[in-house]
């Protein structure tokens, strides 16, 4: 199972990436989410341009058999959403850290960052 | 947990288990959607010796089933399966099964995992015909090959050709003639719309039959395959599911299955209650449809009309791996502008409404 050390994790089994400059995050779910989940099949996100906080709702994953909501790991606006999945939502099992991303969010509270799990705590909680 | 003769197989060959009917079941072995095409395309083998194999037997085998079943199985020949369902009094759906007349006077009654001991004991129940029952559901391993290429892999195991054997027609290959397996059913029948033999055996031959199978239909694209794609591939088809689309609380009229209620072939448990609901008229019907656009049905979604009035309820529901789109089953309001074929309904599916069509199965064609 691959958990890159560069990336921040949630409870929830979210990765979330910090622009260099700190002011935007990417979001995705862990390759042991996407393992879970089997073939993903639809990527249903309607909150871009919405103000959304952290742990609340912003989408959800379904795979041939479930349905999974997708929390928000840090509060701020839902800058974008990776069109790429509207076609393709495979690319989340393909490549759950790169091509299969779901998010951009402009982040409000910055300082909540530092609730985020390491890959390693991750990694312990996971295994 | 109840387990199968295969699961050893299934864990070894890395399958995602999950507690099915009170069985540890293979979902999948890596891929719902891959084995799912391998079943349209190939074929796929799949473990179903969870299923319930009951043997009614002596000179009132007959008449005891004609009375259990809404079906007709006198008409039924040696080596004949027919489907059918049994009813409470009050016509609601006891099981869906499957009878197969091995010979006069000797019956095999296949039943649904979840419904076992319910069903075993419903028959006892009603046997004042008194018919020799024997529940050996412990005692059988079932493998279901399907898909085109299933007949010729199946009978290149067996040795002999099963090709031309029709539809809800099975074989007993004498002792010793396939595997050396002293008893062995053949029987073209399955779950998932496309041809395929299903082989009950004794448990303690399956892994065997299994390992055989898998060797002989490498080279054509046989693989393993799940529960998952076999709900996927069954929901295409249009076959209901019990617990889903079959219950207590639904009868055999409404959910689409009038086709197997004889009614003047004499009677059975539940007849009356089902006389009335048609002479009253049906309140419901069960449909299948498919949805226009994105997003995925699930059981439990309420069904609207145009209007937005709520008109019924999904009882099941996914991701058709073959048209990429959502499909479903579910009663609506039985009225011709809700349950004909392009009928034009809605999904509710948590904050939207996903446009759908009401379509005759099977969808997948």
């Amino acid at each position: 199972m691959n958990f890159p050390a560069e990336l921040r994790y949630t409870k929830d089994h979210e990765w979330v990436r910090v622009s260099e400059d700190g002011s935007s995050a990417t979001v995705g779910i862990t390759d042991f989410a996407q393992n879970e989940l089997g073939d993903i099949v639809y990527v249903d996100i309607d909150t871009v341009g919405d103000d959304v906080g952290k742990d609340d709702v912003f989408g959800t994953v379904e795979a041939v058999k479930t349905v999974s909501e997708l929390f928000m790991p840090v509060s701020g606006t839902v800058a974008e959403f990776n069109e790429a999945l509207e076609g393709s939502p495979e690319l989340v099992n393909d490549d759950p850290y790169g091509e299969g991303w779901m998010i951009r969010i402009d982040l409000s509270e910055a300082s909540e960052l530092d609730d985020l799990l390491t890959a390693e705590a991750y990694a312990e909680m996971t295994g | 947990m109840q387990t199968t003769p295969l699961h050893d197989i299934h864990v070894g060959l890395g399958a995602r288990m999950m507690e099915f009917a009170g069985f540890d079941m293979p979902v999948h072995y890596g891929s719902i959607i891959e084995e799912h095409h391998a079943v349209r395309k190939a074929a796929g083998m799949f473990d179903v010796s969870h299923m319930g194999e009951v043997f009614a037997s002596g000179p009132n085998a007959e008449a005891f089933i004609q009375q259990l079943v809404t079906n007709n199985v006198t008409q039924l020949v040696d080596g004949q399966a027919l489907y059918t369902v049994m009813c409470r009094p009050d016509g609601g759906i006891i099981d869906d099964l499957l009878v197969y007349r091995i010979r006069e006077g000797f019956y095999m009654l296949v039943v649904n995992a979840s419904n076992i001991a319910t069903d075993f004991a419903w028959m006892q129940e009603n046997n004042s015909a008194g018919a020799e029952l024997g529940d050996f559901s412990d005692q059988m391993g079932l493998i279901a090959v399907q898909g085109p290429a299933a007949m010729e892999v199946v009978s290149r195991v067996a040795g002999f050709d099963l090709t031309g054997l029709p539809f809800y027609r099975f074989m007993r290959p004498e002792p010793g003639a396939f595997m050396d397996c002293e008893k062995i059913i053949l029987s073209h029948t399955g779950y998932t719309g496309e041809p395929g033999l299903e082989i009950y055996c004794e448990a303690e031959r399956a892994a065997e039959i299994w390992s055989a199978v898998a060797a002989a239909g490498e080279s054509d694209g046989l693989r393993p395959t799940g529960l998952g794609c076999r709900d996927t591939l069954r929901l295409e088809a249009g076959y209901c599911l019990y617990g889903n689309d079959l219950t207590g609380d639904t009868n055999p009229l409404e959910a689409g299955l009038g086709w197997l209620v004889k009614l003047e072939a004499g009677d059975f448990i539940g007849r009356d209650a089902l006389v009335k609901a048609k002479a009253d008229g049906l309140t419901r019907r069960l449909v299948a449809f498919t949805v226009e656009g994105r997003g995925i049905p699930r059981a439990g979604c309420e069904i609207v009309g145009p209007d937005g009035t709520i008109i019924g309820n999904v009882t099941s529901g996914t991701q058709s791996p073959t048209l990429g789109i959502g499909i479903g089953m579910g009663y609506v309001r039985n009225e011709p502008e809700f349950r004909k074929p392009g009928s034009e309904i809605g999904i509710q599916v948590r904050n939207k409404v996903l446009p759908a069509v009401v379509r005759r199965p099977p969808l997948h064609k």
